[in-house]
């Protein structure tokens, strides 16, 4: 069966505080804290974007593995922020792995889930033996308006996963996915920043989506909460999992080392790759996780996933692991957050 | 505008930090080098692609106080002569640190970062820097 062959993440060393961000728009900052259940979030220094996230994510899973880049067959990116509108970001990633001239590549979106589209169809490819092993990777610079609730929480990293049949260390035993047209969010073509159609936000769209998936996920496999050592639900906030899984019926144990958003904020198309990834980097054989990710547009893919005995030999301490990133950090002030992610009106003296 | 072509061609060792070894002598040169400066004809076709770790450590820096436009963002910002493990000496960028975290000595590894942008609808540059172990 196919599955996580191996996998790696990336997320900027710089955070910025809710109460930083409050402190500048005369917002409270417990409420906004509280509410968003957000300490902090991550933030891309000038010369990062979602291509160099994506390299360093890749390269992370490669060093964790004996892979050649020349069997790896496809690459698949998915973001919302790629950095050129045309001009694809996996083969920036594919070119700074060696991957040979012939591959699948194209980058994807799907607001928050695209990344796990990627997973989904490397996962299709390697099972219909077009490929060896794929790559997806899902990875953001996500954009938060200035005095914008998503300001507070708009964040950014990513991780790649390489998919296929030999020495999976985690395997897929299914994914599906539920998708409806809902205005819950949205980006135009050539807009800096996206809208969010308020009352839409929670109940049509992310709760529909994620319970719905969770649902059909648990049915078609015949199991309960019960049956998962973990769970990890898409975080556009540090509320909003907790309260999916509370619906679903899983504990604070069960998805606590998932939930990764109150330390960094929503990673958008990383934020469940991220998740999945933390729980990757300290589960054992035989460990059962649903993975949950929810896209607006809207939409929500679910992976059932069982870790295999080939984690005892997996090379994890190879690349710098989730918790290693939580705690490596530099905290900026806003007004070096406004510089960084190009937010200011600069003369000529800037580019 | 950028030069594209110079981009193009120098993306696999920027990238990757693809050098070049004599096979003569063993010596291993980054940039890639046609000739072996020590073995010189002997070098001819002897000379091959060698991919380098992206370790090493500082052998002496600068921090940049004074930048061009493209790089004001990042000031002040460090940069160092780098000794990879391998052999060559570079100069790079090194991110994710204060200039105070800066030693001679120091042990880093390759990161891979943006180098320049073309204003706000041309080409971007990618390439290696380096971060503190």
């Amino acid at each position: 069966m196919s599955g996580i062959v191996s996998y790696g993440s990336y997320i900027p060393i710089f955070r910025i505080k809710p109460e930083e961000i409050a402190r500048i728009w005369g917002d409270e900052p417990e409420k906004m804290r509280d509410n968003l259940f957000i300490f902090s979030k991550s933030v891309p220094s000038p010369d990062e974007d979602v291509a160099t996230i994506s390299v360093e994510a890749a390269r992370n899973a490669l060093s964790r593995c004996d892979i050649n880049p020349l069997d790896i067959g496809a690459i698949y990116v998915g973001s919302e922020s790629h950095p050129y509108a045309v001009k694809p970001t996996g083969t920036i990633v594919a070119a700074s792995i060696g991957m040979p001239l012939q591959y699948f590549a194209a980058d994807y979106e799907f607001a928050c889930k695209a990344g796990t589209a990627g997973m989904q169809n490397v996962k299709a490819m390697v099972d219909s033996n077009y490929i060896k092993y794929g790559m997806a990777i899902g990875a953001d610079t996500s954009q938060g308006a200035p005095g914008d609730a998503l300001e507070y929480t708009a964040s950014a990293g990513g991780t790649a996963m390489i998919i296929g049949k030999e020495k999976v260390i985690a395997e897929i035993n299914h994914t599906l996915s539920v998708s409806t047209d809902t205005p819950d969010f949205w980006r135009r073509e050539g807009e800096p920043y996206p809208k969010h159609g308020e009352r839409f936000t929670g109940e049509p769209g992310y709760f529909k989506h994620v319970i719905a998936a969770g649902k059909a996920m648990m049915e078609k496999m015949d199991t309960k909460s019960s049956d998962y050592d973990y769970a990890v639900f898409h975080q556009p906030n540090g509320k909003f999992p907790m309260r999916a899984a509370k619906m679903l019926n899983f504990t604070e144990e069960q998805y606590k080392t998932g939930l990764l958003t109150p330390y960094i904020g929503n990673t958008y198309s990383g934020s469940t790759m991220n998740g999945l990834s933390s729980i990757l980097d300290e589960s054992k054989p035989g460990d059962r996780i649903l993975a949950v990710s929810f896209g607006s547009g809207a939409g929500s893919d679910a992976f059932d996933i069982t870790v295999t005995d080939e984690m005892k030999d997996y090379k994890r301490n190879n690349a710098p692991t989730i918790k290693k990133m939580l705690e490596k950090v530099k905290y900026i002030d806003y007004g070096t957050y406004t510089k960084f992610r190009k937010i200011i009106i600069t003369g000529d003296s800037v580019e | 505008m950028t030069e594209l072509s110079r981009i193009w061609r120098e993306t696999e060792y920027r990238y990757n930090l693809i050098g070049y070894k004599c096979k003569n002598c063993n010596r291993t040169y980054f940039p890639p080098r046609d000739i072996c400066p020590y073995c010189h004809r002997e070098s001819i076709g002897k000379m091959e692609k060698f991919k380098l770790s992206g370790n090493g450590e500082i052998m002496s820096y600068s921090i940049v106080h004074e930048s061009s436009s493209a790089f004001k963002r990042q000031v002040p910002y460090v940069m160092a002569l780098i000794k990879l493990n391998e052999g060559p000496v570079i100069t790079a960028q090194v991110v994710d640190c204060d200039p105070d975290d800066v030693e001679i000595g120091k042990k880093v590894h390759m990161a891979f970062r943006k180098i320049r942008e073309d204003g706000k609808n041309g080409i971007i540059e990618y390439g290696y820097k380096f971060r503190i172990n």
